[in-house]
């Protein structure tokens, strides 16, 4: 067992595969003898080599193109994209290429490869470093989306999503890179499309992803300490694909739902959650489901204004105990 | 015509090395895909093939000049107009027409339609509608090609309104840095969609022009001439096998129809296409090179019979053909087989 940060967990996870797999490869900008810009793939370029860890120009078109020839001809892509705000530059790849070819093509054509990418804000970069996009890869069917929370998940979703015969959307949180988490020494394989429950609890059930988690965690710590309510926080950690059964199980049993986002509001992830919980679990229900979002706003730069816009520790508690005294 | 006048490549002569059976064959390849463009025309005016559709009537040569230098596992990435590319590697033509026409017998058992006509058993490894996206592609290919040490190139055809968006220069420059075998072949068919490619080009040759950016050689052909165009491709993927790098050729060629099927290509000048029609239609030159090449009249008419009879026996067997079950909506999204994203 090894004290990881999320940051070396990225390497970790990556080389696990990259040893297994010799047609797993690695391309991305900065990423070979750079060792990435968040220095998340330290170390890959040396122990894998050059023809399997690849620095690319600033080209996110060719980046994914390359990924999906290579990944339909036989080899197993992970490809960087080393803001998630970049994916508007090669958009085309996820809305209209390796999501759909499998299907367009009645089955000819498989794209099993993994776009990784810095997710998230926190970091006071402005609206165009900063965002959180899941909501703009969890549309498109025919992709996987997850979002890990901690060093562990990251080894284990990784994993997961480089054996995984889909295109994969593995969404790191540039806030989250330096925190530390235990992972076990060994082979780490987690599962797609399992949500875990953080912490138990039964007056009221929490959705968080990514950076929310340990901000939905520590929420559920306030409100047990101010006011006695006992909050059931999921990391939803898959979007796609999602584990309701997780989700609607735990509504049944607190009968109140809340979504922790730090995606702008209008079509955020919670809302299909929410639109889930709604249709399959009404009667279960005790009050409104509530969404607990960063505002319809592009993220801006100032420390002060960044923290206002996404969910604090302080909003979530006050919502989610607010509509519990009610 | 002054656009053709541009052409560096010099005639081919009959005596050139390229031998009666694969003269014969690219023949039979020209006939074949004229048969099958002009069938696919007439079942759209029959309202039996819906949609859109992008034909490469005038434009075969290409298709069937680089398709006969390509070996059997080298690789097609061709764009919305691609019935040509997909035909001329083999592909049975009632799986094209089946495709067209939304029938079950379809190469994609009418899932994808005619823009996306894909058949990975023949190498065609898809046919792609955002102009440029496919030329990345292409790269990664060939990437796992030169990292696992195959023989294989893939070769990946545009227009030329292709050459002013972002993918294509992006992909050049990869497969020039990474030294990828890979094959860019332009056709350049005069216009981009409605619009002349020159009004909206900064230089004149959209491609050729270009290649000097990435250290390429400037390749610019008759693209009418499967000869010429033959000859040049198979050096393309000979120097892409020996691992000398990708390279970038432009043809001239020239479409008879308009963009697609709702185009009726009025903004062309009068008699151009009658012009390319009499003087630079790739069948009428290549069946003249047949002929002066020493194959006989006969020999020419048979294939033109068996193409005819060909087209007709796929076209009865794809309006027989059932349409997709609706069970297919549902299937192939996910590597499982179908399409759920939650439990």
């Amino acid at each position: 067992m090894a004290e990881l940060t999320y940051r070396d967990a990225v390497a970790r996870g990556i080389a696990q595969e990259m040893e297994r797999d010799a047609d797993v490869v690695f391309l991305g900008e900065d990423v070979a003898r750079a060792g990435g810009v968040f220095k998340a793939t330290v170390g890959l370029l040396e122990q894998f080599g050059p023809l399997r860890v690849r620095d690319t120009p600033i080209s996110e078109q060719a980046i994914l193109g390359a990924a999906m020839g290579a990944a339909m001809t036989g080899l197993k892509p992970i490809a960087e994209i080393m803001f998630s705000d970049f994916f508007a530059v090669c958009f085309d790849y996820f809305a209209n290429e390796f999501s759909k070819s499998r299907y367009m093509t009645a089955g000819q054509v498989k794209c099993p490869l993994v776009v990784r990418t810095a997710n998230g804000g926190g970091t006071r970069f402005g609206a165009q470093h900063s965002q959180s996009v899941e909501n703009w890869v969890m549309m498109i069917p025919g992709l996987k989306v997850v979002a890990p929370s901690t060093p562990l998940d990251v080894v284990g979703l990784m994993a997961a999503s480089v054996r995984d015969p889909d295109p994969v959307v593995f969404l790191e949180h540039k806030s989250l890179y330096a925190v530390k988490g235990e992972v076990p020494d060994g082979e780490i394989v987690d599962t797609l499309g399992s949500a875990r429950i953080v912490r138990a609890g039964k007056d009221a059930t929490i959705l968080a992803l990514a950076m929310m988690v340990p901000r939905a965690l520590e929420a559920a710590e306030k409100l047990k300490a101010e006011h006695g309510y006992d909050c059931e926080v999921i990391d939803v950690r898959s979007l796609v694909p999602l584990d309701t059964q997780t989700i609607l199980g735990s509504v049944s049993r607190t009968h109140r739902v809340f979504t922790v986002e730090e995606n702008p509001r209008l079509c955020g992830w919670g809302a299909e959650l929410i639109s889930i919980v709604s249709e399959e679990a009404f009667y279960s229900l005790d009050a409104p489901p509530l969404r607990i979002t960063t505002p319809h706003i592009p993220l801006p730069s100032a420390a002060n204004l960044e923290d206002l816009a996404i969910p604090s520790v302080e909003r979530i508690a006050e919502v989610v105990g607010r509509s519990l005294a009610a | 015509m002054a656009k053709t006048a541009t052409t560096r490549e010099k005639p081919t002569t009959p005596s050139d090395g390229i031998g009666t059976e694969l003269r014969l064959r690219m023949y039979r390849m020209l006939v074949e895909i004229r048969e099958a463009e002009q069938r696919a025309y007439d079942l759209f005016l029959q309202n039996l093939v819906k949609g859109t559709s992008h034909l490469s009537l005038g434009q075969e040569a290409v298709a069937v000049g680089c398709a006969a230098a390509m070996e059997p596992g080298d690789l097609t990435f061709c764009t919305y107009r691609g019935h040509a590319h997909t035909l001329a590697r083999g592909v049975p033509v009632e799986k094209v027409l089946g495709e067209l026409m939304g029938r079950d017998n379809g190469l994609l058992r009418g899932k994808g339609g005619s823009m996306h006509l894909t058949s990975v058993e023949h190498g065609v490894m898809g046919s792609y509608a955002i102009v440029g996206a496919h030329l990345p592609i292409a790269c990664g290919a060939a990437w796992r090609a030169q990292l696992k040490g195959a023989t294989d190139i893939s070769v990946c055809f545009f227009g030329d309104g292709t050459t002013n968006i972002g993918a294509f220069h992006e992909a050049l420059n990869l497969a020039a840095i990474w030294s990828l075998p890979v094959v860019f072949v332009c056709e350049n068919n005069l216009y981009m969609e409605y619009t002349p490619i020159s009004e909206v080009t900064a230089v004149e040759d959209p491609a050729a022009g270009r290649a000097s950016a990435y250290g390429l050689d400037r390749i610019l052909i008759d693209g009418q001439d499967a000869d010429v165009v033959y000859r040049t491709a198979k050096a393309a993927y000979d120097k892409a096998r020996a691992g000398g790098g990708p390279s970038l050729i432009e043809c001239k060629t020239y479409r008879y129809s308009g963009h697609s099927r709702a185009d009726p290509a009025k903004y062309r000048p009068a008699g151009e296409l009658d012009e390319w029609r009499q003087q630079r239609d790739p069948v009428r030159i290549y069946r003249k090179r047949a002929l002066e090449s020493g194959i006989g009249e006969d020999a020419l008419a048979a294939v033109d019979r068996d193409a005819r009879r060909k087209i007709d026996e796929a076209t009865e067997t794809c309006k027989a053909a059932p349409l997709p079950s609706a069970d297919l909506l549902m299937t192939d999204v996910y590597a499982d087989g179908g399409s759920a994203w939650r439990n």
